[in-house]
């Protein structure tokens, strides 16, 4: 029942937002990832997903299983082909926020997991990664 | 090298051979510690090497042994080895498992290559000495990971164990907590302790630091992250065992302790919490 | 579309959130909540999320605007059930309820409520003491 090791969700809607969470818990309890982490990462998901939905105008999520040193973890990448991100350092400020009431939260996602990392073009798109270790 | 090596043919035809001469090494060798592991395990795991390498060797690639021709080699390999590191063996016993077929192995080469031809037995001894070398380093690969698997279960362990969640009282809740407060115990301290507040419908809980020899930002910013938590479920903290140079440190890094109830001692915090519940003691 | 139930028990409004939300549901609850609150004068609103496992930084938005909305109105809102792994959660995204009392459980948030509202309708009391 182990999940396949590569997949890619698309994210085009408000349902591929709970399913890509639906997906990331899945893989983590898979993973044998606790509780409080699982948690904290599907939150990230959820955070992420809505990034991409709501301000790159739709994109994906893809899933790995990545390991180092005998340990397993799940690496997620998203990505989106909208506007990007102009000043990234201000973007991960928290209480940012596009004007729109909602808030990037970028800078959350980044304390919720172990590894994250943000690449930004403007006017060519955005791609965050992340990764939880079990 | 490699090429043509008359390795897996002797391996072939010459099992049975291999095998005693191989456990007489073995034995020989004094890494066998027959308390931890039976005569009979050690010779099906020795029948079940020799299989595999012989497999394996049929390929003719005898020099890269992390390719899939080699996988059933090297899954048998870290099966033996994390046995061994849980059952106690050290890594120069476990590594010796593979390292004693060289003798066996080099003398059938010898007898097989009748000295007539120096030159192609030398090849032959330096491709299977390597390729033993491989495999035991692969052994203290795997074994050193399960070591470290071990090692961290174990911690995990300790770190449940060294903090208990006591109920003193219907509604009241206290967690002594005793030496260095790491991260990953914080971590779990504060899972344990949010838990317990679910399971029995707690309103109180005291965090006695008493036996905390030092509190630094990052143990202070898990004490915060632990009473906001707390109060999201609905349910309120107090930190008693504050002591002198703990709230001296706590005001100079600057944490946010404003608005957390903190209690000089356990006594302490106990009357608040009960006076909260409405309780008194007469 | 899909509602959240929304009961009534005299001066009280029960929310029980019993599966994953969507973005949707969550503003159609907020507009439910508000109208209902508007209809019945409550004066209480319980929000019980004891099933949610995740609640990300969206949903605790509305939650908290929802709460300052109904205290507009008029009635107080406790958020009662919250889960440990969804309370660290929260405190590391750096999430408060400011102004959003909080509650074990249910029982416990409707005495949290006589408590900061006074007696609520329906309750057998001739003590009329509040704030």
């Amino acid at each position: 029942m182990t999940p396949p090791g590569n997949e890619r969700v698309p994210i085009q809607s408000e349902d591929d937002i709970v399913r890509a969470r639906r997906i990331a818990r899945t893989y983590a309890q898979e993973l044998g990832i606790g509780l409080t982490n699982q948690t904290k990462l599907v939150t990230a998901v959820s955070e992420l997903a809505r990034n991409v939905y709501v301000h790159g105008g739709g994109g994906t999520m893809q899933i790995e299983i990545v390991s180092n040193r005998g340990n397993q973890g799940i690496r997620l990448t998203f990505e989106d082909h909208g506007p990007g991100i102009p000043d990234i350092n201000l973007a991960m400020q928290d209480g940012y926020t596009t004007g729109n009431g909602l808030g990037l939260g970028l800078g959350g996602a980044k304390r919720l997991v172990h590894e994250f990392e943000i690449e930004s073009w403007v006017g060519r798109g955005t791609r965050v990664t992340i990764v939880m270790w079990a | 090298m490699a090429k043509g090596s008359r390795l897996a043919e002797i391996l072939r035809n010459y099992e049975a051979d291999l095998l005693e001469d191989w456990l007489r090494e073995q034995r020989a060798s004094g890494t066998l510690r027959p308390e931890l592991l039976s005569e009979t395990e050690l010779r099906a795991q020795s029948r079940e090497f020799l299989n595999a390498m012989q497999q394996a060797a049929q390929g003719g690639n005898l020099t890269d042994i992390t390719t899939p021709e080699w996988k059933n080699t090297r899954d048998l390999l870290a099966r033996i080895s994390s046995i061994r590191a849980s059952l106690g063996f050290s890594p120069a016993e476990t590594a010796t498992f593979v390292m004693s077929l060289k003798q066996p192995l080099f003398t059938r080469l010898g007898k097989e290559m009748d000295g007539q031809n120096l030159e192609g037995l030398l090849g032959e001894i330096w491709t299977v000495t390597t390729l033993l070398d491989k495999l035991g380093l692969y052994t203290t690969e795997v074994f050193i990971e399960s070591r470290e698997q071990i090692i961290a279960r174990q911690h995990e362990d300790l770190i449940e164990l060294s903090t208990p969640v006591i109920q003193v009282w219907k509604g009241i809740l206290a967690v002594p907590l005793v030496g260095t407060l790491d991260s990953a115990r914080t971590q779990v301290v504060m899972e344990n302790l949010l838990q317990e507040i679910v399971n029995t419908a707690s309103d109180i809980a005291i965090i006695d630091i008493t036996g905390v020899p030092t509190v630094d930002t990052l143990v202070a910013q898990h004490l915060l992250k632990t009473v906001a938590a707390a109060r999201l479920m609905g349910a309120d903290c107090i930190i008693s065992g504050v002591r002198p140079q703990i709230a001296q440190t706590i005001v100079q890094l600057g944490a946010e302790f404003t608005g957390i109830r903190t209690k000089a001692t356990l006594a302490g915090a106990l009357a608040l919490a009960l006076r909260d519940l409405g309780l008194t003691i007469q | 579309m899909d509602r959240i139930p929304i009961l009534r028990m005299g001066d009280l409004l029960l929310v029980t959130i019993q599966f994953e939300l969507h973005d949707r549901l969550v503003m159609a609850m907020q507009d439910d909540l508000m109208r209902l609150i508007a209809e019945t004068g409550a004066r209480g609103v319980l929000i019980d999320i004891s099933a949610l496992d995740l609640v990300d930084s969206f949903t605790a938005r509305v939650i908290a605007n929802t709460a300052e909305m109904a205290r507009m109105m008029d009635a107080e809102t406790v958020l009662v059930g919250m889960q440990p792994a969804v309370a660290i959660t929260l405190v590391e995204l750096g999430l408060s309820f400011h102004g959003v009392y909080t509650a074990l459980n249910a029982e416990k948030g409707v005495q949290l409520l006589k408590k900061i509202r006074g007696p609520l309708t329906g309750e057998s009391s001739d003590d009329t003491a509040g704030e």
